[in-house]
């Protein structure tokens, strides 16, 4: 009796685990709907449901992960099940006297429920290093973009070396990047651990210091998709938002291009631009052909961007000038002070950033 | 077997005044009053921690939360993490140890009792320490600043450049100086296992809790130096200009990384055994039948204690390491849920046939084999690297831990006070207010912890003090913070039942619960001397022996 118990236990288990992708596939139609990311209703660009993948890596990781679930929903079920039916039914009633039977263990048992978890978790081990061999890829795909980004406490600088041969485009915080092509990111780090995560694209990769690390993806949508630091670094690691853009192959050739192109001087905005060198400004951030200050973003094409504060606000004429004037308003703790500029300062530097497109 | 008389002695004290009083508990070597000590310590600071806790879960009921600022809120994190696993977890499971070793193995004290008052007063001075922190630190935002780089304190974050001032160094030498407590208590215990036990108490006879702190106390043993090594290396870096960890003269934040968690993970296995200890004793006594295999049973603790030393990395999974790496530390992982569910099949299989009485300390213990489940369950999810690359550091990985954590660790506790508060008190705890709080404790800790699952799969990182309007996480979030109320509810409870039960509760006798372990044989509270002769026990159930003449343990034995 015991042993065909066990027999019939260990059979189950076999079933299930050959029928766990059929499994995995049905319950991700039923729950989360989108074998088509991005189309289903419901998801906007503030979904960052790590089950609404966009993206190769990200989908390779979903499919592992309702294998998982689908395993340990059935192991949970009848556990709780047999505890539940064992509070039930062993519950001492009025009428008992004396003490139970005292069973001091069944060997045939005791081996049954070691030996099945053992091959539970062996199928576990196997299907893992499959998907890790899959996602976590030595060097780039072909043909892929290659992208540099840089963890600053706490906004993102992110380069594009390959793009254009012969020129870099420096940018900051709102990634822009072609769909259906794999994007190839190394990561970096100024100061200390960051994580780059944005969950409809790729699991997290951490940025760190001395060391270089490499993840990537290949959104098969255009849209835009969040996400934000995911180890901490201090005080503002709430607000170092990720923002990436998938934009059709000529729109994304369209915005290097732009990039690329040199700032317009506009006279009409000398004062802004005399007040951005004399002020403390040109120490941290970088306008081509202005200033070279590296700690703070990169502010060739500024207006290019849709946010500001790695994403604490919307970038407009109102927004900004706020940023400009006390940062820490909007950003408490970030390392950009309070310049405490006059209103006319303060107007002729937001007047000359806005023409910086 | 009456091992011990009521002893005139206990009276007398009560006549003394409450300086003398105090002076006898400042100066005392008794394992038990150091252990009552211990545990009085660790639920203020408990409470201390909750209260952190529960400020958090403040802040973030709405997005946007504006309660507390950025520093504040990473200062509450850093010291909630730190306070309930160095403060609460260590003292309430070694405390509780302290007291109940030397009583189930027979013995007078501990081994070494001098060395375990010193192992307490560290751990007191340590958390002094620490605490001290918010009046006298310097931080990044000027004085009165607690730590504020995570209970991991992660390289480079913790390097001078990065955290000023002298927050980080009140986290560095307070969590060191109540480490080297945790050593030398965890020495004595070895010592007092292995050596203190009453004639007859062979290794295979030793209850369940006396092993799991066999290898609770080899585990301190081994991890606990790591983190003080690493502790060092990290001060030496912040005060006198090293660069083990200072990335910015090539010093590696991964180095920190494998020493912090290979302390870490075993760490999470010495705040989880000793309760499984507690279930041990609880589940059979309740379930009024003998534990199911308890050979397998030791296997297994002793399989988790070695198996734990080989996962740290898990933690690590995001650092980008090579595939071979990340599938050893996957496969390491998985393979220790293997005798964790043995141990949980062992406790179902003592239920299974048993006559069970839903005492408070049962309840806690079936709660716990539920949540538990659900917690090894998110475990193996977490073992699986790439999903760990989503779920890591997402809130999925906080309601992981507080699954348990709060519902193994926390769980045990209670079930354990619960258990052996009438031996140390000789007054039984209501159980009227015992299902109350313990309703109130698993409802809300469910409603907390629960939906930090579902924040996590929906994006939303940990150690945030804020987090955007748009993400869909308020509702999750709302009802993780209407749970905090639930269980301060039930903690209020709690004490109320601890103050009232002291002055009016029920005389316990020496053996409440019919038990069969040997520190139900003397009186409650036992005298000093624990047991006015030694015992001799013919198996694990000596007092079963007693009361079953006819159908002793030692027959079993015997014909296995």
């Amino acid at each position: 009796m015991r042993f065909s118990c066990v027999v019939f236990f260990l059979a189950a288990c076999c079933l299930c685990t050959a029928h766990s992708a059929e499994i995995s596939t049905a319950a991700s139609t039923i729950i989360c709907a989108p074998d088509q990311p991005g189309r289903a209703a419901g998801i906007h660009a503030g979904d960052l449901n790590i089950f609404h993948s966009a993206s190769l890596p990200a989908h390779e990781i979903r499919e592992l992960a309702w294998l998982v679930i689908a395993i340990s929903a059935a192991i949970f079920v009848v556990v709780e099940g047999v505890l539940i039916w064992s509070i039930i039914r062993f519950r001492k009633s009025e009428h008992t006297a004396g003490d139970p039977v005292q069973v001091f263990g069944s060997n045939p048992i005791e081996l049954a429920w070691t030996i099945i978890p053992c091959i539970i978790v062996f199928v576990l081990a196997l299907a893992t290093v499959r998907t890790i061999r899959e996602v976590e890829l030595e060097s780039p795909p072909a043909g892929a973009l290659a992208v540099d980004v840089i963890g600053h406490q706490w906004w993102w600088e992110y380069r594009l070396p390959g793009a254009v041969p012969g020129s870099t485009v420096v940018t900051a915080n709102e990634l822009i990047a072609p769909v259906g092509r794999p994007v190839w990111l190394s990561l970096r780090s100024a100061d200390v651990i960051h994580s780059w995560w944005v969950p409809r694209l790729a699991g997290k990769t951490d940025l760190i210091p001395n060391h270089v690390n490499h993840t990537w993806f290949q959104a098969e949508q255009e849209g835009t998709y969040l996400g934000q630091c995911a180890e901490y670094c201090g005080t503002q690691h709430a607000n170092m938002l990720l923002r990436v853009r998938v934009v059709s192959a000529e729109a994304f050739d369209a915005w290097i291009h732009a990039q690329l192109q040199p700032t317009a001087i506009d006279a009409s905005v000398a004062t802004g631009r005399a007040h951005f060198l004399q002020l403390a400004c040109m120490n941290c951030h970088t306008i081509d052909g202005v200033s070279s200050g590296g700690f703070g973003p990169n502010l060739t094409h500024l207006m290019s961007r849709e946010t500001i504060g790695a994403g604490v606000a919307p970038l407009n004429p109102q927004t900004l000038r706020a940023w400009i004037d006390d940062p820490q308003n909007l950003k408490e703790g970030c390392n950009m002070p309070s310049l405490k500029l006059d209103p006319a300062q303060l107007d002729s530097v937001v007047a000359y950033l806005l023409t910086l497109k | 077997m009456k091992l011990s008389e009521h002893h005139p002695t206990i009276p007398a004290e009560v006549s003394k005044t409450l300086g003398a009083r105090l002076h006898g508990w400042a100066v005392t070597v008794d394992h038990k009053r150091l252990g009552i000590m211990y545990v009085c310590f660790g639920l203020v600071f408990f409470v201390i921690g909750g209260l952190e806790g529960a400020l958090m879960r403040a802040q973030l009921a709405q997005a946007a939360g504006k309660i507390v600022d950025p520093a504040t809120f990473n200062q509450l994190f850093t010291m909630h993490g730190t306070t309930m696993v160095f403060l609460v977890g260590m003292p309430m499971l070694l405390g509780m140890a302290n007291y109940l070793i030397p009583l189930m193995i027979g013995a007078r004290d501990m081994a070494f009792p001098r060395l375990n008052a010193f192992g307490l007063w560290l751990f007191v001075f340590g958390a002094i320490l620490l605490y001290f922190s918010y009046v006298g630190a310097q931080g990044l935002y000027g004085t009165g600043a607690a730590p504020d780089v995570g209970w991991f304190a992660y390289a480079p974050l913790t390097n001078r450049t990065f955290s000023p001032g002298s927050a980080t160094d009140y986290w560095i030498l307070g969590i060191m100086v109540s480490g080297f407590g945790s050593i030398t208590t965890a020495i004595n215990l070895l010592a007092t296992i292995l050596v203190m036990r009453c004639p007859g108490m062979t290794l295979m006879r030793l209850p369940l809790l006396a092993w799991m702190m066999l290898v609770v106390s080899v585990l301190v043993i081994i991890a606990i130096p790591v983190l003080t090594g690493a502790q060092i290396m990290l001060l030496l870096d912040r005060s006198l200009g090293m660069h083990f960890f200072d990335t910015q003269n090539g010093g590696s934040s991964i180095l920190w990384q494998h020493l912090f968690w290979f302390f870490g993970h075993p760490e999470v296995y010495i705040l989880v055994l000793p309760a499984f200890g507690f279930f041990s004793e609880v589940i059979p006594v309740f379930s009024r039948k003998v534990i199911f295999g308890y050979p397998l049973m030791v296997a297994a603790t002793v399989a988790i204690g070695f198996i734990s030393l080989g996962v740290w990395a898990h933690h690590m999974f995001a650092i980008g390491m090579s595939p071979a790496l990340n599938a050893f530390f996957a496969a390491s992982t998985l393979l220790i849920a293997v005798p964790t569910g043995i141990k949980i099949f062992n406790w179902i299989g003592t239920m299974i046939g048993g006559q069970i009485i839903f005492a408070t300390p049962m309840l806690f213990a079936t709660a716990f084999l539920g949540i538990f489940t659900f917690g090894g369950l998110t475990g193996i999810m977490l073992a699986i690297v790439p999903f760990t690359w989503q779920l890591s550091d997402s809130y999925f990985v906080v309601g992981h831990f507080h699954y348990v954590l709060f519902g193994g660790t926390v769980f045990g506790i209670f079930s354990g006070l619960f258990y052996w508060f009438p031996k140390a008190t000789g007054r039984m705890l209501s159980e009227r207010l015992g299902k109350w709080f313990f309703w109130l404790l698993f409802i809300g800790f469910n409603l907390t912890f629960f939906p930090m699952h579902i924040s996590g799969i929906l994006g939303m990182p940990r150690r945030i003090y804020m987090y955007q309007p748009d993400r869909g996480l308020e509702l999750w979030n709302m009802l993780s913070s209407i749970g905090v109320i639930v269980q301060g509810l039930g903690i209020s409870l709690f004490v109320w039942n601890v103050i009232l039960s002291l002055r009016r509760g029920k005389i316990a006798g020496n053996d409440p619960w019919n038990a069969w372990t040997l520190e139900w044989a003397t009186t409650s509270p036992p005298p000093e001397w624990n047991f006015d002769q030694i015992p001799t026990v013919g198996s694990a159930r000596p007092l079963w022996d007693i009361k079953n003449p006819t159908d002793p343990d030692s027959h079993q034995e015997v014909q296995a």
